[in-house]
């Protein structure tokens, strides 16, 4: 379980990206998180795992706090938390096995990881990974060598190898076609269904959001204007969280896919 | 040259600073020709091209016959470069992670002391070093060694420190986020990123370091410039000529090689 | 999970990155080794004099932290003079030379017989390192800062055109195009197409050389063409290290004045 309380943050360039945000995520449950450009959709989810250190405002995961941990506790609590980014973020030269078993990297030592010698609950469960996903082909290939598609499914292997306790979901599909999109979308629920993992997707499109998530969460400028199931993302919600615009397509749309 | 339509779009004040400037280099050239020129013998000057054609003569043909005499100062030569190179490059690795802005434990207080070293070695060809450190421990190809080594370090350690600064941030926060410790996010995250760019600035380090060898000799850090050393004192220039072909023969030779390891690794 | 998880492999070993095949990889391995041994075991140190050495290299550094401006003033400054005035004058002169070899130099734009000549200056001039050349300029024109002079043009000719006529062969063929589509000399050309497109990178590359030209002037007087090398050689020989260190501390902060300002001045010029 996930608790944000009172969560804020201030750039130091003075943007206030996010103002007083409080929320719940029960375990299981998979969140959408949408806003326009720029309402601090990114800034949320890099501050759970403190890449983004916020202003104030606690964060809890379980019964551990995450804000105000030395920096060798939250090693150990970002091991718990699995991160996939839209730009995949996978490092290119390394090969796909070595991305994937790099979500081992809080687990083992320093040695062990440097000289690529894991242990061999890791290295099957890396395998059974990417089995998953359908990769078992290309493990040994370089992560530069694969397809935007390919390359969000080893970011979504990397995430899972860590056998995370909440996954944190940066615009997965930012960067596919809508068919892969939807794919990966697919596969991403699957996988928290499995597990009974929870989820925060960041995502633009309003579509995939209500096709694929239990529960929307509006962020406007900072702060939540919406907080509820995907039924109720009316025209005026949209209003609210994206300002005036001819909502009608948007629905015309989902109904298509 | 400037007054193109081109430059057109500056403003008028722009255009006066650009004359005025233009104007002060070349008055800074006349200054600095006669300052120069002062104490120069023009009639040697004038006898330059009697001289060059005596200088042309007594050197050619190349005495081949050397050639012999040359193959141990030519290995002595590539040593003092692969060697000098490897040490250079040990010490140049750490000291670019404690310059890179986004890898220096402190901006304040290491961060300009790794400069520092860096611009220091650069600033001092290889010669000097040679020259300083021939008068420390002594003539021969240790000298030559360290010499190399101290030049090479601020060379490879400001290009791989521009190469760690171009790191893509996202990978390397991807291995935080996963808990990696902090030599772990090195080994995984910015390592992979900078190998190509540090095989690459090594081999172009080394190259270099082939040229710059062979003239240590000069002072008295060991390889073929030793004989140079000798060949220049006794005036024999036929001996000049034939180090001169197998330097421009090495110097090829290595050019060659390090453009093709170049282009295989990029 | 589609299978059980024990059934996958337990062990993974990266694919080797450069030579895959094992037996060539060894091989190049233990060639490297044997040749490491053996460059070490040529490496005849005399121990005892390097040993003899330390007590000099803990002056040196001592030299250095703590330098002697003073004592050697005169020759420092009149070697100091000799090099920058030799490193302005020669780039200056060796850039005004470098343009019209480095765009004949340039395929897309030089005829073909301009062409080869242009490469063969260049390839000679690049070819020949600044201390040989200035051996045989010091033998040519005696001793002194004219040779150094020379010597530092000759090298800069091979440096820049070589770079500009990259930049030339690397310019927008568009451009060039449209202003031969207006029936342009090719004079015109140059002046229209292909100046404003190296210009900027031409200034940046010419602080560039100054800067080398100046360390390179530090050197080139151990062979006796003038400038500070010649003080330096002096104090090291004489085990002057206090005065060496002033020297070279000169040396290092000019060129880190030359760097700093030429960082400006390009920024400016973009
Ligand atoms: N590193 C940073 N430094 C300063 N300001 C930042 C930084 N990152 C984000 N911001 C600012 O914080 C605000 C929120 O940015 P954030 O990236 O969280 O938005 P977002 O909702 O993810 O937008 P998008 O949909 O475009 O990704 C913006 O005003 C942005 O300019
Ligand atoms: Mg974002």
């Amino acid at each position: 379980m996930l608790s944000v309380n009172h969560l804020s943050k201030t750039y130091a360039a003075g943007d206030k990206a996010l103002d007083d945000v409080t929320f719940t995520i029960p375990s299981g449950q998979v969140v959408g998180l949408i806003g326009p450009s720029g309402a601090g959709k990114s800034t949320l989810i890099r501050c759970i795992n403190r890449l983004v250190e916020p202003t104030s405002g606690s964060i809890q995961l379980g019964d551990t706090t995450i804000t105000g941990l030395s920096t060798s506790e939250l090693r150990a609590v970002r091991r718990r938390i699995g991160m996939i980014f839209q730009e995949y973020a996978l490092v290119e030269r390394l090969t796909v096995m070595e991305n994937v078993l790099s979500g081992r990297l809080g687990y083992v030592s320093f040695w062990r990881s440097f000289f690529r010698k894991f242990p061999a609950e890791d290295v099957q469960k890396a395998f059974a990974l990417l089995a998953r996903v359908g990769l078992t082909d290309h493990a040994n290939k370089r992560a530069d060598a694969l397809s935007g598609g390919q390359r969000q499914r080893v970011g979504i292997a990397r995430a899972l190898e860590q056998d995370p306790q909440l996954l944190l979901i940066d615009e997965p599909t930012a960067s596919l076609d809508p068919k892969t999109s939807r794919q990966v979308m697919r596969l991403l629920l699957e996988m928290c269904n499995e597990r009974g993992l929870p989820a925060i997707i960041n995502i633009h499109d309003v579509v995939l959001a209500r096709q694929f998530t239990e529960r929307i969460i509006g962020l406007q400028a900072g702060k939540i204007v919406f907080d509820g199931p995907p039924s109720e993302l009316d025209e005026s919600v949209l209003t609210r969280i994206y300002g005036e615009e001819d909502w009608k397509t948007l629905e015309h749309d989902s109904e298509a896919a | 040259m400037m007054t193109t339509p081109v430059w057109q779009h500056r403003t008028s004040r722009a255009n006066i600073v650009l004359w005025v400037g233009w104007l002060f280099l070349v008055a800074l050239f006349v200054f600095c020709w006669q300052v120069m020129t002062k104490d120069t013998i023009w009639a040697f000057v004038a006898d330059a091209p009697e001289q060059a054609a005596d200088l042309g003569s007594r050197m050619f043909p190349p005495r081949w016959s050397y050639l012999d005499k040359l193959w141990v100062p030519l290995w002595d030569t590539m040593n003092i470069a692969t060697l000098g190179t490897l040490l250079g490059v040990i010490i140049a690795v750490p000291i670019a992670f404690l310059a890179a802005s986004n890898t220096t434990p402190s901006t304040l207080f290491v961060r300009p002391v790794a400069l520092f070293i860096i611009v220091a070695s650069r600033s001092i060809n290889s010669l000097i070093w040679a020259l300083l450190l021939v008068s420390i421990i002594g003539p021969g190809l240790l000298a030559g060694i360290v010499a190399i080594g101290l030049r090479s370090i601020g060379f490879v350690a400001k290009l791989l420190y521009e190469a760690i600064e171009e790191t893509e941030k996202i990978q390397i926060e991807a291995v935080t986020a996963t808990g990696a410790s902090g030599a772990q996010i090195l080994n995984y995250g910015i390592v992979p990123q900078i190998l190509p760019a540090f095989y690459g600035i090594s081999v172009f380090r080394w190259d270099i370091n082939i040229r710059e060898s062979t003239i240590l000799g000069l002072v008295g850090a060991g390889g073929i410039g030793v004989q140079l050393q000798a060949s220049l004192n006794t005036l024999a220039w036929p001996q000049v000529t034939m180090i001169f072909v197998v330097i421009l023969g090495t110097v090829v030779i290595s050019e060659w090689v390090s453009a093709k390891v170049r282009h295989a690794i990029i | 999970m589609v299978d059980k998880i024990s059934s996958f492999p337990k062990t993974w070993k990266r694919p080797p990155v450069f030579f895959e095949s094992a037996p060539l990889r060894y091989s190049l391995y233990a060639l490297a080794l044997l040749w490491f041994v053996l460059a070490i075991g040529t490496v005849d140190v005399n121990w005892s004099r390097v040993a003899e050495g330390m007590d000099r290299g803990w002056r040196f550094v001592k030299g250095f932290l703590t330098p002697d401006f003073t004592s050697r003033w005169k020759d420092i400054s009149a070697g100091l003079i000799e090099s920058l005035t030799m490193t302005l004058t020669s780039t200056v002169v060796g850039i005004v030379l470098a343009v019209p070899i480095g765009i004949g130099a340039a395929r897309n734009i030089a005829p073909k017989a301009v062409y080869y000549v242009c490469r063969s200056i260049i390839a000679l001039s690049r070819s020949l390192q600044e201390i040989i050349i200035a051996i045989l300029f010091v033998a040519m024109f005696g001793f002194g800062p004219f040779a150094g002079f020379l010597t530092l043009s000759f090298a800069t000719i091979g440096f820049m055109s070589k770079l500009l006529a990259e930049d030339i062969e690397d310019i927008d063929e568009s451009q060039t195009e449209a202003i031969r589509a207006t029936g342009s000399s090719w004079l015109q050309l140059i002046n229209y197409a292909v100046q404003p497109q190296v210009m900027p990178r031409l200034i940046g590359l010419s602080l560039y050389r100054l800067d080398i030209n100046f360390r390179e002037s530090a050197v080139i007087g151990i062979v006796g063409a003038g400038g500070i090398g010649a003080t330096l050689n002096t104090a090291i020989d004489r085990y002057e290290f206090d005065s060496a260190g002033a020297i070279l501390l000169i040396i290092i902060f000019i060129v880190m004045i030359t760097e700093y300002s030429s960082g400006y001045v390009r920024r400016w010029v973009q």
